[in-house]
């Protein structure tokens, strides 16, 4: 079977076994809607004048390209390594490497279906902003298209080498669920870091949705590029990717 | 001479400090069913997941088909079929989908359809994995390690979850597929079951092959005891029975009598009943089995 369709067939093997977890796919569409929804009602999208909170601009504008960040956050600190560590603890994996399924097809598909998901479920979510919250279109589209791109590739690679550090789907599930509540508070997709003051924004510093959220809003925005911002995400998805491929475990 | 389907020479494996597997060595050849025997813990699995490469060898030579399963494990797995213990398929999998999908990522196959049908699974194909029973998964599993028509195929534990009439539906389907000329590898720690369905078998023991041969000749080596029960015939005098040079030992319970010899004791015993007119009307006798064979080996031993 040629590579192309080894992923292929592995690829609609994983999206039909997704569809069927319905939990997963209402989380993944429902949560950037709930957020959406919770914080535009607190704040509306009235551009700011006096006081910079929100980057200059409306509340929502400022939220909605976080959000998507937060959506593809959800999958790389969640959904995938609960996935891969429950397929590791189960012996799916033992069973797929004993058959010569190539690491690279299953982690492949895996990141193929859970990437679509979370571009559905983001998509929902802007096309519902903009007519609800008067929510701006991407000033630079190719700009959004690029930083969407490689912050994918950086939340599946920290996906990856959570799945693969992480022993079990209970581990798994754990520590996703500390490290989602901690960028969802601290991590740009809620308060807007120049609320946060003292040891809560030297947290906010390190965590990548910090800059993920940063990366899509910039070109999002007009605000053009940020050389450290690219070369923290971009530097995630090579360091989580190394990890990944040293700390790789069938079983 | 034909190349052997397996050949292994001074396989070693520790894992930390634990020896699991103490420098074995066995052949086996095309077409044959070879078994591996041994309580839990002897290394049997470590033993055939090497051989699989599924494991690395600490020391030893392998060869699987011509192949060295540490290098050429790509092609080694594309002609053999691995049923694996403590392995499973994604919870909401369907039976149709798995053998789909390991029969398209073999590339060749057999008969998919008819392999269900085989295995007791036609009316499953709907059905998700996680709603599968015990027996159902591992028959499944049989039939994913046979849907690529292996060369040679591994089945670790195949019958266990399985009922009695499973079993033997089981053993008549690896009849069938060794028939076909594939060499089947069977791990098992069911004595019947490597009795009836083994030309071939080697028990382990802490790592090593204490015993091999063909089972029939293991209980000859091994167990050669045979015993016969009966009731004394009434005003008969046993006392002959201990002058024959087959008998060993002769018990007594009242009526009840129990001789236990060696070939040829069963027609020197019958022959001296007749001889004297005066015989057993409910004469029995036990074969020693691969079991009894395996308990004196083992000790009884197990690792629970």
């Amino acid at each position: 079977m040629s590579r192309l369709r080894l992923l292929g067939t592995m690829t609609g093997v994983e999206l039909r076994l997704f569809v069927r977890e319905p939990i997963t796919l209402i989380f993944a569409l429902a949560m950037p809607l709930v957020m959406l929804f919770v914080l535009g009602e607190v704040f509306g999208n009235t551009p700011e004048t006096d006081e910079v909170i929100f980057r200059g601009v409306g509340a929502m504008d400022y939220y909605v390209p976080a959000y998507v960040g937060l959506t593809l956050a959800s999958f790389g600190v969640l959904a995938l390594p609960v996935h891969l560590a429950a397929y590791r603890e189960h012996g799916v994996l033992r069973r797929f490497h004993a058959s010569s399924v190539p690491l690279w097809a299953i982690l492949g598909a895996q990141v193929v279906v859970m990437l679509a998901i979370a571009t559905v479920g983001s998509l929902v979510m802007v096309a519902v902003a903009m007519p609800l919250y008067d929510t701006d279109l991407p000033r630079s589209t190719a700009g959004v298209l690029g930083a969407y791109v490689l912050s994918a590739l950086s939340f599946a690679a920290l996906g990856v080498l959570l799945g693969a550090l992480l022993p079990t789907a209970r581990a798994a599930q754990g520590v996703g669920i500390m490290l989602f509540f901690v960028m969802l508070m601290l991590g740009g997709a809620g308060p807007p870091p120049e609320v946060v003051t003292g040891p809560l924004r030297v947290v906010g510093d390190v965590l990548p949705l910090t800059y993920v959220a940063r990366l899509l809003q910039d070109p999002w925005l007009g605000f053009g590029w940020d050389a450290g911002t690219i070369a923290f995400v971009a530097g995630m998805a090579v360091a989580a990717g190394v990890g990944a491929t040293v700390g790789f475990r069938w079983e | 001479m034909e190349q052997p389907a397996i050949a292994v020479e001074g396989l070693r494996r520790s894992y930390g400090d634990v020896e699991a597997v103490r420098g074995v060595s066995f052949e086996v050849g095309r077409g044959e069913i070879f078994g591996l025997l041994g309580p839990n813990g002897a290394g049997k699995t470590t033993t055939v997941e090497i051989v699989q490469g599924l494991r690395r060898a600490d020391a030893g030579v392998v060869r699987v088909l011509g192949l060295d399963p540490a290098s050429q494990v790509r092609e080694l797995r594309r002609r053999v079929g691995s049923q694996l213990q403590d392995s499973a398929l994604p919870a909401r999998m369907k039976v149709r989908e798995a053998v789909d999908l390991f029969g398209a990522l073999a590339g060749t196959g057999v008969d998919r359809d008819a392999l269900l049908e085989g295995w007791g699974l036609a009316d499953k194909r709907g059905a998700a994995f996680a709603s599968l029973s015990g027996g159902q998964r591992q028959r499944l599993f049989v039939a994913l390690a046979l849907v690529s028509d292996p060369e040679v195929v591994f089945l670790d534990e195949m019958t266990t979850g399985l009922d009695p009439g499973a079993r033997r539906v089981a053993w008549d389907l690896i009849r069938d597929v060794r028939a076909r000329g594939t060499t089947v590898v069977l791990v098992t720690h069911f004595m019947d079951e490597a009795e009836r369905l083994c030309d071939r078998v080697a028990v382990m023991l802490g790592g090593r092959i204490v015993a091999s041969g063909t089972p029939q000749g293991l209980v000859n080596r091994h167990a050669p005891e045979i015993r016969m029960r009966f009731s004394a015939p009434a005003g008969g005098d046993l006392a002959w029975l201990d002058a024959l040079a087959s008998v060993r030992r002769v018990q007594r319970w009242g009526a009840r009598v129990e001789v236990e010899g060696v070939d040829p004791v069963l027609a020197e015993v019958s022959a001296g009943f007749l001889a004297r007119g005066a015989y057993p009307e409910d004469l029995r006798v036990e074969q020693p089995t691969l079991e009894d064979v395996f308990l004196r080996l083992t000790g009884g031993e197990g690792d629970r």
